[in-house]
């Protein structure tokens, strides 16, 4: 197959577009799904503060690198959780080191939390102490410490690297469960609330993962390839590989269910959002009287 | 032709087959949850192989 754009030698196929790329325009073509994602969606406004949560993994860099590349100054916050692994290929660690590598390549301004130094624990020692699944300690951790990193370094919004399938596969969990709750609270924009909550955006929504993937191939971006050993129990994945085998099937079944619901079935389940009210401990906002953060973190400490 | 996999690490020998399609279709992998990659470049479905060549299978689903 030849590219869709100067009919060179193509690298990549997207089934769902019904298109080929050659290196070069595959890049361009991603830069402007992002380009799109914001415009479409009104994410970021002119003159933005703009932090990004990186992992070191392929989305994140892939969109740290787009977001640049359009003329966004956007800072990085790592959250360095810990995480061991197998064959002396410690996760954190070497995720941490293509965080900092792609950075400082760049000069772009990255801040490290240490979740240990920080708070006094890491997400191995929480999982097995609360006796719960690690991503979901992980989860509610790092939604946690980026809004918290976001409000302590004034930022307007917080960008996050899920992608496509991220979102499909969350929405698809939701629907399967009718979590209305949670399916009302799904959208690539969240607005700021008064008590505390910044402003997030997902910019990668209108890319698939396989393509965040050949960006950073295609750009020379090196990412961590390895799986977190923590992912046993995520019920994400299940879902991601059901939502391939429709899409293998029907290719572009994963972007019209997600595109289909936020165009035209979101606003239906927009009411159902509990008040909030602001953690006893802490002050940031929660549901109850502590929030689930400082729970874990009471937790940790006894 | 070698055969580099992830989570974990490791290699397995293919043989008898010319294209990246066949052996996908041969381990049973979905095309679209791989990226195919042979000396740092993209490989499409239909890309013939050579015996002697040495290609990563590299996943794109991610958990966390
Ligand atoms: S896979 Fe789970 S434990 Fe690992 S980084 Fe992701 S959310 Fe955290
Ligand atoms: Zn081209
Ligand atoms: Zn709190």
């Amino acid at each position: 197959m030849k590219c869709r754009v100067c009919k060179g030698k193509a690298a990549i196929k997207i089934r769902r577009h019904n298109a080929a790329f050659c290196p070069e325009h595959f890049t361009e073509h991603a830069i402007r799904q992002v380009e799109k994602a914001i415009k479409d969606f009104d994410m970021i406004k002119p003159g933005d503060r703009l932090l990004l949560g990186v992992s070191g993994g392929k989305d994140s860099l892939a969109l740290w690198d787009i977001l640049t590349k359009l003329g966004y100054g956007v800072d990085g916050v790592y959250l360095e959780l810990g995480i061991g692994g197998v064959d002396d290929h410690a996760y954190s660690d070497v995720s941490r080191r293509y965080c900092e590598t792609f950075a400082s390549n760049r000069g772009l301004k990255l801040e490290i939390v240490d979740l240990s130094t920080r708070y006094g624990f890491t997400i191995p020692e929480a999982a097995t102490q609360t006796k719960r699944v690690p991503c979901s300690v992980c989860g509610l951790s790092k939604r946690y410490i980026l809004n918290q990193a976001a409000l302590d370094g004034k930022y307007d919004a917080l960008v996050m690297g899920h992608n496509l399938d991220d979102e499909a596969a969350t929405l698809m969990g939701n629907v399967l469960q009718w979590n209305t709750e949670y399916i009302g609270r799904q959208h690539p924009v969240l607005s700021a609330s008064k008590d505390g909550l910044i402003r997030k955006v997902k910019p990668l929504i209108r890319l698939a993962e396989r393509e965040t993937a050949a960006y950073c191939v295609l750009n020379g971006i090196d990412y961590e390839v390895e799986e977190c050993p923590m992912v046993e129990g995520n019920t994400g994945i299940k879902m991601k590989e059901w939502l391939n085998e429709l899409e293998d099937r029907a290719p572009g079944a994963k972007h019209r269910f997600l595109f289909g619901y936020l165009e035209r079935v979101s606003d239906r389940f927009a009411t159902e959002q509990p008040e909030l009210t602001i953690c006893q401990s802490c002050g940031q906002p929660t549901t109850g009287a502590t929030c689930a953060f400082c729970r874990l973190e009471i937790r940790m400490k006894s | 032709m070698k055969v580099v996999l992830r989570h974990p690490t490791r290699e397995v020998e293919v043989d008898g087959l010319s294209t990246v399609s066949s052996v996908l279709k041969r381990l049973d992998i979905l095309p679209d949850t791989v990226l195919v990659i042979r000396n740092g470049e993209l490989l499409m479905s239909s890309e013939h192989l050579e015996p002697d060549d040495v290609i990563e299978l590299r996943p794109v689903i991610s958990g966390g």
